[in-house]
């Protein structure tokens, strides 16, 4: 039987990878926002699974407004990444750096 | 055949495709490729909400991420010339310490979920398995989670309004027209009437 912990387990495993992900991709900046698409995911799975198993509704509005959230932030991303392509003709994480941070 | 079993076969055969495609987004070469299996991992991603009953969202997430954002996404990385090699510098040098932080950070989480909600494998029957899933979300959507809902809207509306105003681009030495003048034009300023005196052929 599939219970609450499958989908849970589910959920971390994905989030993990995406948390790898952002480790061993930190030179591509487009890879890195796909991780983050990839946690979102992740954290919508779990809100979904409680949703259906607590019998509540809350989850999946909250589902809802992630996914307004997150198409918000990946178009705006994405329109940072092509301005500073246009300007700097690179993604590499590396090569930005001139705030010195 | 006995419905739990049909169930345990739809949950772990896209649960292993959802992270298998995950795997391979995050190690796959070329940029387009790690794209392209994002599409396959929200495409199986939606089948398991199917299962947890959520069919407004997962179709949502069909047309949402797959036919709006990843699409973004693929002309982005197919626009920009990017070169493949600087970026990959360094994947061999972290791949231990990713996998270790991954593995230390799942084997926590499993403990924590074993423990605090291994009780529960029965859905809680309420309003959300009677009525249809679009109907049951749209009658909380526009009544209790109105504000929100409008906040949500205005954030749309800023994120068009930010990704146009951040790409424009203003060319110069261009030639274009200016609707607005072009409007306002009046006869008078068509033609220019010229008096001059007839010159002499000598």
């Amino acid at each position: 039987m599939i219970g609450l912990t499958h989908y849970l387990i589910l959920s971390a495993i994905l989030f993990c990878i995406s948390i790898a992900g952002i480790f061993l991709n930190r030179k591509n900046l487009i890879v890195l926002l796909m991780c983050i698409e990839l946690m979102l995911l992740a954290v919508n799975i779990n809100f979904i699974a409680f949703a259906y198993f607590k019998g509540l509704i809350a989850g999946q509005v909250f589902v809802f407004f992630i996914m307004t959230v997150a198409a918000a932030e990946a178009a705006i991303g994405l329109a940072i990444i092509v301005i500073l392509f246009r300007n700097r003709n690179t993604i590499n994480v590396a090569d930005i750096d001139s705030l010195k941070g | 055949m006995d419905k739990n079993l049909i169930i345990q076969i739809i949950f772990y055969g896209f649960s292993t495709v959802l992270i298998l495609s995950a795997l391979k987004v995050i190690t796959a070469r070329n940029t387009v490729y790690s794209a392209l299996f994002l599409v396959l991992a929200f495409f199986t991603c939606s089948a398991i909400w199917i299962l947890l009953r959520a069919e407004f969202l997962a179709i949502a997430l069909i047309l949402v991420y797959v036919g709006a954002v990843m699409v973004l996404f693929l002309f982005v990385v197919m626009m920009l010339n990017i070169n493949e090699q600087p970026l990959r510098e360094g994947f061999i040098k972290y791949l231990p310490v990713g996998i270790l932080v991954a593995v230390v950070v799942v084997a926590e989480m499993i403990i924590v979920i074993t423990n605090g909600f291994g009780a529960i494998t029965e859905a809680k029957a309420s309003g959300l398995m009677v009525t249809s899933n679009t109907k049951a979300l749209g009658s909380v959507l526009y009544t209790d989670y109105l504000y929100q809902f409008e906040i949500a809207a205005v954030i749309l509306l800023l994120a068009i309004i930010a990704a146009i105003v951040l790409t424009l681009h203003h060319q110069t030495g261009t030639k274009h027209q200016d609707p607005g003048k072009q409007v306002q034009v009046k006869a008078k300023d068509r033609v220019r009437l010229v008096k001059m005196d007839t010159e002499k052929v000598e």
